[in-house]
């Protein structure tokens, strides 16, 4: 049978290759200096979705949640055999955490409605927070499988995947639909395929065609019928503007600080029971147990 | 890892000046696929703007994922098992990886689900992939039986094959040598035969035939009995079945990716391409020449890796407390190693151009008999121009190739010398170049005749006619004199009107005529950067002498070889 599969994806700023000061003087994030790319594991969620639809056909939809510059990573979804975009973008949506994002996101996959799978990356680059996925699965009411990295079987409206746990992996059943964030070793995304390229590369979104500020829009061949990338805001898909953006999310950022990360003295415990009666105490007046 | 394509100023630099107007509007014939093809252009604007982002991959591929893993895929090379051949583990990845890219059909028509992209910007791709892993470059380069098989076909074996070489399905061989039929390719024995119902088969042993595992191979046979020479020879596709045994793959000092197959046809099924007799002297001679620029693009790839490689390695290597780059001797070998790569890229894509040019018209015509008697002079001039320059671009890249590998290994002293570096890789690799697809000595033969009648005077003077010069006078005036000394000699041959005299001095009147046209084209490339301009002066400052010396071996009725060449190779002192 054929899959409807959609594929949550994030522009992240690459923190692997900082050009300059990765941090303001105000401590906030310096995106000028971090090129902004598709979330890694995400590519692996796509991944994993063109498989299933390499062998058993179907239909994939991107969303992403992100500033109208994010438009980018649908366009690569797109080079890469997405066939459905969607930008959900609106200035009410900025400044969400976890929560606010995961429940703008599932808004908006309960407007697609019809799914049988949905993919997102573990985590994302930027914030490593690992959360949207479970968040977004409990807000669907679908049954969720965290760290996937392999689909060992699909077959009709069940599906068996392996899931990587501390010290090996376990194998997890599960019927559809479900939510499955994907692991970087999952797979080797597929390059952009040339054809798909040349098909999509003026693909913009209502707003840049309005707009015509980017460079690559400055020519003649671009009309109408490049407009394929959706755009959804928040009325679009019915959600309520308390729980959006800052107003919706309860994580307060206090403060930024650079931590530098250094090796401190350490100290052997004996493998005995006093030696360990020893270290809970230690770990307890330290508060990191308990 | 950069973007091999991106991240390459001259490539660059080429891409933002390089003419390519005409080669589109041939290609695309008034962009007729765009009402049928979601990826066809639709203006020259945005068929350029399609090269580069198809380039942007090839670039991506060969950079970040080929180039990483060539050493290993050398290391482990292609494997022979139980009459079967298997690539490297590297290599078959990277050709997953060009497939699920679409690269597999670069030239090829849309309707047969090919990219349609012109010879020019393939041969920057075959140059691209080179760089990064010379020996995948030989499977990715057999694009030309594909395209061998689109020009001579007929349309239902077009229909049949060439959506599978679009696809990565299956790739090519050329199957021509045999054990006695290398450079004298009339020498062919392998036999086709015909049963009752029309039906061809093959017998005999085809050797040394590159990826001779692949799925479809172009077979030239000698389908007419009792004849010995070219005339005799037909071109034949035959498709991998159990009639056909691998005996085994070469051993080689380079390109070890690349498996060098020998093949036995045993009553082997094939189909005729084309028409009986015309396999040589025509679709044999039109594959090898398509194959000619590519083998030159794999010599730019190679030497342009030899010199990165070097560049960094004297960058870093610290010699009497400073890097070995600041010291003449060494900088001098990096400047002469780059001025190489920058002459054989600049003559690579006039070359491209031309044949992209020839085939445009050819294809036109074809087309649209009508106008046959307005593009016939044309034709013509490009024709020549095709079988002057491809031959000329093959022999000086592929020997350019081995030079700049050469330094590249100098540069690295004993380092060089090591398997811990690439440098020992470049230079393995890069001997082959010169020699397959036709030696260099093969290719002055190919290339002479041009030379001699008046075909290399003529394109001289249409650079002449087009280039603006104004900006860089005083390089033209070099070129000029070059020209004279060219002039001189050709004169003085024609003259002598004694072959023995021409052949001796043939290679010398070639790599003249060579330097001339580079000489032409870094003077136009200067017009446009001042580090183009500081580049070609440093090329004239060694050419112009080179010439003089040619001209005056050749003048000076140079010939005591020839004369004595008993006692100089077989006398006894």
């Amino acid at each position: 049978m054929e899959y409807k599969m959609i594929v949550l994806v994030k522009q992240v700023p690459d923190t692997k290759n900082i050009t300059g000061q990765a941090m303001k003087e105000d401590g906030t994030v310096n995106r000028a200096a971090l090129p902004a790319i598709f979330n890694p594991e995400d590519l692996n969620a796509l991944e994993e979705a063109l498989k299933i639809k390499d062998k058993f056909g179907g239909k994939i939809s991107i969303i992403s949640m992100g500033p109208p510059a994010a438009a980018q990573v649908l366009r690569e979804s797109l080079f890469r055999g997405a066939d459905e975009v969607i930008l959900l973008s609106d200035r009410k949506f900025a400044g969400a955490d976890t929560l606010a994002t995961s429940y703008a996101l599932a808004m908006a996959i309960k407007k697609i409605k019809d799914y049988d799978i949905v993919l997102c990356g573990r985590q994302a680059i930027d914030g490593d927070t690992a959360q949207v996925g479970p968040q977004t699965a409990e807000k669907l009411n679908v049954n969720q499988i965290t760290c996937v990295d392999k689909i060992v079987e699909l077959k009709n409206k069940e599906i068996k995947v392996e899931r990587s746990i501390e010290g090996g992996y376990e194998i997890v059943k599960t019927k559809l639909p479900v939510l499955l964030t994907i692991t970087g070793e999952a797979n080797f995304p597929r390059p952009f395929s040339a054809k798909k390229v040349l098909k999509y590369k003026y693909a913009v979104t209502p707003s840049e065609m309005s707009s015509y500020d980017e460079e690559y829009l400055k020519t003649t061949e671009i009309d109408q019928s490049n407009v394929i990338i959706k755009l959804w805001d928040h009325s679009e898909v019915g959600a309520k503007e308390e729980q959006i953006g800052l107003a919706g999310s309860p994580t307060k950022v206090k403060q930024i600080e650079s931590v530098v990360l250094e090796a401190g003295e350490f100290k052997n415990i004996d493998n005995t029971k006093p030696g360990l009666e020893e270290l809970i105490k230690e770990l307890m007046n330290e508060h990191i147990l308990g | 890892m950069p973007n091999f394509y991106k991240e390459n100023d001259d490539i660059q630099f080429h891409m933002k000046h390089i003419d390519l107007d005409w080669i589109i509007e041939l290609k695309e014939n008034n962009f007729e696929d765009k009402g049928s093809f979601d990826y066809a252009p639709k203006s020259i604007k945005d068929a350029k703007d399609s090269y580069d982002r198809i380039l942007d991959i090839v670039g991506d591929l060969a950079g970040n994922f080929v180039a990483p893993t060539a050493s290993d895929a050398d290391e482990e090379g292609a494997h022979y098992e139980n009459g079967q051949v298997r690539y490297a583990k590297a290599t078959e990845e990277a050709l997953e990886l060009f497939k699920k890219a679409d690269l597999m059909g670069f030239t090829l028509p849309r309707k047969y689900g090919g990219l349609n992209c012109p010879v020019t910007i393939y041969s920057i791709a075959t140059e691209i992939v080179s760089r990064a892993e010379a020996g995948l470059m030989n499977i990715f380069g057999l694009q030309d039986i594909a395209e061998t098989i689109n020009k001579f076909a007929d349309e239902d074996i077009k229909k049949k094959f060439l959506p599978r070489f679009c696809s990565g399905e299956v790739t090519g061989s050329m199957a021509l040598t045999e054990p006695d039929a290398g450079s004298d390719l009339q020498a062919v024995q392998l036999k086709a035969f015909q049963d009752e119902e029309g039906k061809w088969y093959l017998n005999g042993v085809k050797r040394f035939i590159t990826n001779g595992c692949g799925e479809i191979s172009l077979v030239l046979a000698r389908s007419e009995d009792g004849t010995t020479d070219g005339r005799g020879l037909s071109m034949f596709l035959y498709e991998r079945d159990d009639k056909m045994k691998i005996r085994r793959i070469e051993n080689k000092l380079g390109i070890h990716t690349s498996p060098t197959c020998e093949l036995q046809f045993n009553n082997a099924p094939a189909i005729l391409v084309g028409k009986r007799r015309m396999g040589l002297i025509r679709y044999v001679m039109s594959l090898m020449n398509g194959a000619r620029l590519a083998i030159a693009a794999q010599g730019l790839g190679i030497a342009e890796a030899a010199y990165f490689e070097a560049e960094k390695y004297a960058k870093e290597r610290i010699q009497f407390k400073k890097a070995i780059k600041t010291m003449i001797p060494v900088y001098e070998m990096l400047a002469n190693m780059r001025m190489k790569v920058e002459a054989a890229r600049t003559l690579l894509y006039e070359t491209a151009r031309i044949v992209d040019i020839k085939d445009g018209l050819e294809h036109n015509i074809e087309k649209h008999p009508e106008k046959e008697k307005e593009l016939r002079n044309e034709l013509k001039r490009f024709s020549n121009y095709a079988a002057l320059f491809t031959p000329i671009a093959k022999a000086y890249n592929t020997e350019i190739a081995n030079e700049v590998a050469y330094d590249g290994i100098q540069i690295h002293g004993g380092t060089g010398f090591m398997k811990d570096f690439n440098a020992e890789r470049h230079y393995r690799d890069a001997r082959i170049t010169n020699i397959y697809e036709g030696t260099t000595q093969l290719q002055v033969v190919a290339a002479i005749g041009g030379i001699i009648t008046g075909v290399a005077m003529e394109r001289i003077h249409e650079y002449e006619d087009e280039f603006d010069f104004k900006p860089v006078e005083d390089l033209h005036k070099i070129v000029k004199e070059m020209v004279i000394s060219l002039e001189k000699s050709v004169t003085f041959v024609k003259q002598k009107n004694d072959i023995s005299y021409q052949e001796y001095h043939a290679r010398r009147l070639v790599e003249m005529a060579t330097l001339i046209f580079i000489g032409y084209l870094m003077t136009r490339d200067a017009s446009k950067s001042e580090r183009k301009k500081e580049m070609a002066k440093f090329f004239l400052d060694f050419a112009l002498p080179s010439c003089k010396m040619k001209a005056d071996v050749i003048t000076g009725e140079t010939h005591n070889l020839l004369k004595s060449k008993d006692l100089i190779l077989d006398g006894k002192n």
